[in-house]
């Protein structure tokens, strides 16, 4: 890198950044280390080592230590569960979605979206296993052959879910990975001597021996491409196998053919919104200013706008036609949820979905105003999955058995614990890797690419 | 075969001994006071009360609930592991052993009818003693609900395999139906025409709970039912 830079004229892209200043911008927070992000680390660690204690605690005595009950067998782990499920949904689709269609301006974007994606997929699915009476019997559920002679039951759309899941996971984690070799590479070459021998040979051995010829180039290329078409599809059938969880029962207000689609659709929405509001943290604390611009959040934000609008028409469908058809047990769920004790969610629910992002997404776009928009999404569909769940199972079809539903300290310190979780993890990424996509960035900015690795 | 069961409701005082006769035959356990008001009683048959017309006009209602063990039961497809499936002589099996705890299955039953273990129940004295050797006792972590008395089946057939002998109406009987002092309860195989619950549950008075959703019962309940007048006779009355 240095014998290009010194060869040449200095390299300046058509926004003026140079390419030494850009190799430097993005590759800053790996090489440098301050006491901030510690204070967050340990911060985050706190609050997961008590969650852990809290896991620990619930499989030692048992379910019982939640607010769970005979009617609402399922709770805040199921709300989590599908919340972090469809926040998954933020980067690798929209990723891909923006990538086959070659919209340029998602290219210094993408990254920080698609490792999103990949550690809400490593919390939403967790919240599966925190759920299980006998967790230690987690694999019975795997299809391998076994001494118990017995294979899991494919009809049930907890097993399509576990295979979903798991399919989504690595198809996620290969498409972060494909697109990062490049930066990789230039990891390994740019900051050669100022890393210790450890993360030098990681380097070496995750940029698997990346050279940037054109033949490489075009292979990766071809992968990355084959990849988000692969990912689109699975990402649809995740969120709507999830659905299926709900909506495969006879239970009143689950049972419903729009869930589908309207969970994928949901999970669109606050996956949007989660990518909004962490491209906001990042700017601001790594100083990314000129390269996560207010065109991303301008584009981003009127996505938002758009599904805003998609998930108020799905919502709407979803509670005229139960209310027109007027079954008992299902007006029964329904004036529960929007008249009845769950009446401040439900109405909070539509606030922070439909107006207040209305409201903020309509007219200029500015970063500030887009992250509150997404925070006030992100609530509304936290809320959403709650109603869903907990609004139902209250309200059984025999009414001897109606029951109120309250969380216990247990599934709260583990829901905080996610969030923190969460943050660890893009902080520990943000630490081994490039947030921006170097070449990418390159790319659009009129550089060839294959400048940065020479 | 086909296990079933009627429960004629006009018999029915709500004096709640199947509920005991359950609990004493089938191990299972009491949860205290503390978690019974968090709604997390222990039963696997209940009797639902529900108060009819106005005060002072008021009626209780009672009406045993147990597993209704569906012929077309919401609770088996959803089940990843089987530990819930459907026998051949029609039983809605649960396999305590191999639940693994989703409580998938509790959700989708759409009669509240199973029941969790929230955590290690203990019995205390002198009722650790008197557990049936013949139920498994479960563990945290497990659902459970009713078996039909599948022991006690299984028991008279195993009996019945020395090829003289053949299991006759009446030869079996749940807890529920042998301890019901108004013999409201009667169980018997539905595929025989003859056999005591047979005729029971092609009364004029049958009806089956929450019919309407096609799982297909195997619980018949009897009760007639005036669907033109019932609303005003209760208020007039």
């Amino acid at each position: 890198m240095s014998e290009s830079t010194t060869a040449r004229p200095a390299l300046v892209t058509r926004a003026g950044i140079s390419n030494d200043r850009i190799i430097g911008d993005l590759l800053r927070p790996i090489v440098e280390t301050g006491a901030a992000f510690w204070t967050a680390i340990g911060v985050c660690s706190l609050f997961m080592a008590w969650a852990m204690f809290c896991w620990g605690y619930q499989i030692y005595y048992g379910i019982g230590v939640t607010g769970y009950n005979r009617t609402s067998m399922w709770g805040l782990y199921e709300v989590n569960f599908v919340f972090w499920v469809g926040i998954s949904h933020a980067g690798t689709l929209i990723s891909a979605i923006l990538r086959v269609t070659d919209a340029s301006w998602r290219r210094p974007i993408t990254r920080a979206a698609e490792c999103i994606t990949v550690f809400a997929l490593m919390i939403g699915p967790m919240f599966v296993l925190i759920h299980l009476g006998r967790v230690w019997d987690f694999y019975w559920v795997v299809p391998y052959p076994n001494s118990r002679g017995l294979w899991p039951n494919f009809r049930s759309p907890l097993l399509w879910d576990f295979t979903c899941i798991n399919s989504y996971l690595l198809g996620s984690i290969t498409y972060l990975y494909l697109p990062m070799i490049p930066d990789l590479a230039a990891i390994r070459d740019a900051a050669e001597n100022r890393l210790g021998p450890v993360r030098r040979k990681l380097y070496r051995i995750l940029s698997l021996g990346w050279q940037g010829t054109s033949r490489q180039w075009s292979l990766l290329e071809r992968s990355i491409t084959i990849m988000a078409a692969i990912i689109m599809p699975l990402a649809v059938s995740v969120h709507t196998v999830v659905s299926w969880i709900f909506a495969m029962t006879l239970q009143p207000m689950w049972n419903s053919t729009i869930f589908g689609p309207y969970f994928v659709v949901g999970a669109i929405f606050s996956g949007i919104a989660a990518v909004l509001a962490a491209l906001y943290v990042i700017r601001w604390v790594l100083h990314l200013e000129a390269y996560i611009e207010p065109v991303h959040f301008d584009n981003l934000g009127l996505l938002l706008l758009v599904f805003s609008l998609l998930w108020g028409y799905f919502t709407f469908s979803e509670y005229l036609t139960p209310w027109y058809a007027h079954q008992t047990a299902e007006m029964a769920v329904m004036h529960h949820r929007m008249f009845g004790y769950y009446a401040p969610f439900f109405w909070t629910m539509l606030a922070c979905c439909l107006p207040i992002p209305l409201a903020l997404l309509v007219g200029r776009r500015t970063p500030a105003k887009t992250c509150m928009a997404s925070l006030s999404v992100l609530v509304g569909m936290w809320i959403e999955r709650f109603l869903i769940v907990a609004g139902t199972l209250t309200r059984p079809r025999l009414t001897f058995n109606w029951h109120a539903y309250h969380p216990s300290w247990v599934e709260v310190s583990i829901t905080v614990g996610a969030f923190a979780y969460f943050i660890f993890l893009y902080l520990v990424f943000i630490k081994f890797f490039p947030i921006v996509a170097i070449w990418e960035y390159k790319v659009d900015r009129g550089l060839a690419a294959q400048e940065n690795v020479s | 075969m086909r296990w079933g069961m009627t429960i004629d409701l006009d018999r029915c005082n709500g004096c709640e001994a199947c509920v005991v006769a359950c609990r004493a035959e089938n191990n299972v356990p009491t949860v205290g006071e503390e978690d019974c008001e968090k709604g997390r009683m222990m039963s696997w048959m209940r009797v639902e009360r529900y108060w009819e017309g106005e005060f002072p006009d008021v009626k209780a209602r009672f009406m045993p609930v147990l597993c209704q063990q569906c012929d077309e039961a919401p609770c088996e497809p959803v089940c990843p592991v089987y530990a819930t499936y459907h026998s051949s002589d029609g039983l809605n099996i649960q396999v305590h052993n191999r639940c693994i705890g989703t409580r998938f299955c509790a959700n989708a039953c759409p009669y509240t009818a199973r029941a969790f273990n929230w955590f290690d129940y203990k019995w205390d004295a002198p009722l650790d003693q008197q557990l049936n050797p013949e139920v498994s006792v479960r563990s945290r972590g497990m659902m459970e609900k009713c078996t039909f008395c599948v022991q006690r089946i299984r028991g008279a057939q195993i009996k019945a395999e020395d090829g003289k002998t053949t299991v006759k109406d009446g030869d079996v009987q749940p807890a529920c139906a042998q301890s019901c002092p108004s013999e409201a309860i009667v169980f018997g195989d539905l595929d025989d025409p003859t056999s005591r619950a047979s005729r029971m549950s092609t009364s004029g008075r049958a009806f089956r709970l929450l019919e309407d959703l096609g799982t297909k019962p195997k619980v018949i309940y009897l009760k007639p039912v005036d669907w033109n007048t019932s609303q005003e006779k209760e208020s007039a009355s």
